[in-house]
């Protein structure tokens, strides 16, 4: 099994969901997270007084598939939440060892 | 303010004006708590907030007991300070209903200026946000109501009348401020650098960013002050009639034209039209209009709230270039938005409004504006002056600012134990029982207020 993880803009999340479900991806995490890439951050004036401001808003998308589906996702991931403008993001994919189901303590492939 | 004029009975549509206006400006204190709330860090939003109310409570009590009376009470000498025995606890005003002076019961009048008083008090805790301990505070403004606010309200406020002998700006030097240009917002300018010198900056001041948690807050803050604003000049007029038509008139033009101002200047100078820059705008037009509401024609408040807005917003910048951390501007809106309306008055004034007075432009010649500078010069240099020294004797008695590593954690859990925000479900929080210390309480214990810096 894989963790496909990805950090995509914010405003792409509802196109990036719909190409998975597409993609016959029936379940996943969401969180708003964020950080900075070559993006860097933003400007914002209060008062006359300029900030930086580092960190970026982002969404990060967690899914874990069966080793054979990672391809499809994670191409369903760049094909939907890309934006050919700097920022758009990342994905990447990390090794499994084991998935456990609470509800019913099945495993691995059967709790995907 | 127009002074308490001879007529004996009661005037019940006065009467109810002044009650309606003095709720009015107690509706300033929460919007200025919010207004000054929303401008800082999420970490110390309560701790201002309650500045605020802080002030509110104490200088209460501190003008009930005394402060009024030293204020309003009959003159000692020279026209510094009232008799503080004279009106000591109100009970006097009781019977005495109208002082035979005014259409207003005497004791209306004398929770009218206290009012002023908790605005003007509260209006000083934004130049030290984040960094100040909640006792040193409340010990400050206790005593500052009684050394600084008292006297300059006596000076400013306190008309002579036939057998009562008032303050010297007022009545010797021919001071223009209806509703307290110098005793309200020069005092509190002034008061504020004071204490922001006292205090010293913030740590990370001008390097990390300090950026307002809610600007929503902000906006209703103003909105609320702006609507009390109209109790706190209108109400000046002490009667509900022309006077406080003309005055409320000016009041909304010149709040309306303040935010244009700034925004205007924001637009020019920094690219964007912002909404802490419309809050601040129409509070600086507000600034700028406390004392000429009654002299100005509602083009001349037009004028007076728009330079107002175009100054402050550039006059916020100097506590970059000279390093004072006075956090939320008192200095750059308050300060030298008293300065704009007070001296303003001197130039554009018009005797056909109610203060009845012309100005340099209106050709009064520059003698007002001479005696409206002495009055600015005078109040501001008291009120720094005597802050200063009562913030550097409660520092150094019961030190006035919070250790270095609380104010970095958050002043809201150091000092008052509470977080303004609980947007977790999954917070870890459990109950410690009434009655007792709870156990995330408890921790904090070693950080309690009693430690200063």
């Amino acid at each position: 099994m894989k963790l496909v993880t990805a950090v995509i803009k914010p405003h792409k999340w509802e196109d990036t969901r719909t190409a998975l479900e597409a993609a016959g991806v029936s379940g996943m995490t969401i969180s708003e997270v964020s950080g900075y890439g070559r993006q860097k951050g933003h400007t914002e004036v209060y008062r006359g007084a300029e900030y930086d401001i580092a960190l970026v808003p982002k969404v990060r998308v967690e899914i874990v598939v069966d080793d054979a589906d990672a391809e499809a996702v994670v191409s369903a991931i760049v094909s939907s939440a890309g934006t050919g403008r700097i920022g758009d993001g990342k994905v990447w994919v990390t090794p499994v060892e084991t998935v456990v189901r609470v509800r019913t303590g099945e495993r691995d492939g059967a709790a995907i | 303010m127009l002074s308490l004029s001879a007529a004996s009975a009661l005037d019940t549509g006065d009467t109810a004006w002044l009650l309606a206006a003095s709720g009015l400006v107690l509706l300033m204190a929460p919007g200025l708590a919010l207004f000054y709330g929303g401008m800082v860090r999420s970490k110390s939003v309560l701790n201002m907030m309650m500045m605020t109310f802080g002030a509110l409570a104490v200088i209460t009590v501190v003008w009930v007991v005394v402060g009024y009376s030293l204020a309003f009470g009959d003159d000692l000498g020279a026209g510094l300070l009232g008799d503080p025995r004279q009106y000591a606890g109100l009970g006097q005003l009781l019977s005495e209903a109208s002082n035979g002076a005014s259409q207003v019961p005497l004791v209306l009048f004398a929770v009218f200026q206290g009012l002023f008083c908790v605005v003007t008090g509260a209006l000083v805790s934004g130049a030290i946000a984040d960094r100040a301990r909640f006792g040193a505070w409340i010990v400050f403004v206790a005593v500052w109501t009684v050394l600084v606010y008292a006297p300059v309200a006596h000076w400013v406020f306190d008309f002579d009348r036939p057998g009562h002998a008032g303050g010297w700006l007022v009545n010797h030097v021919g001071l223009v401020d209806y509703a307290g240009g110098t005793a309200v917002e020069i005092c509190s300018g002034a008061s504020g650098l004071a204490l922001a010198l006292v205090l010293g900056r913030r740590i990370g001041f001008g390097k990390d960013p300090m950026r307002p948690h809610n600007l929503t807050l902000v906006m209703l803050g103003a909105g609320l002050l702006w609507f009390g604003w109209f109790g706190f000049n209108a109400g000046s007029a002490l009667g509900a009639g022309q006077a406080a038509a003309v005055v409320f008139t000016t009041t909304l033009v010149a709040g309306a034209a303040g935010s244009l101002g700034w925004l205007a200047l924001e637009r020019v100078r920094d690219g964007h039209a912002t909404s802490l820059g419309a809050a601040s705008g129409l509070v600086a037009g507000l600034v700028a209009i406390t004392p000429s509401c009654g002299s100005l024609s509602p083009l001349g408040a037009l004028a007076m709230g728009a330079v107002a807005g175009v100054v402050c917003a550039w006059a916020i910048g100097l506590k970059y270039r000279l390093g004072y951390d006075d956090s939320l501007d008192v200095v750059g809106v308050h300060l030298v938005g008293g300065l704009v309306g007070t001296l303003g008055i001197g130039l554009i004034a018009t005797a056909a409004a109610p203060t009845g007075v012309d100005g340099l432009l209106y050709g009064g010649g520059v003698g007002q504006l001479g005696r409206q500078l002495l009055g600015a010069a005078a109040v501001l240099a008291y009120a720094f002056v005597v802050s200063g020294i009562i913030g550097i004797v409660v520092d150094k008695t019961m030190g006035f600012r919070i250790h270095e590593e609380h104010e970095v954690t958050g002043i809201d859990l150091v000092v008052h134990a509470e977080t303004a925000y609980d947007l977790h479900a999954t917070a870890g929080a459990r109950s410690g029982g009434h009655g007792t210390l709870g156990a995330s309480t408890r921790q904090h214990d070693d950080q309690r207020e009693g430690e200063p810096r």
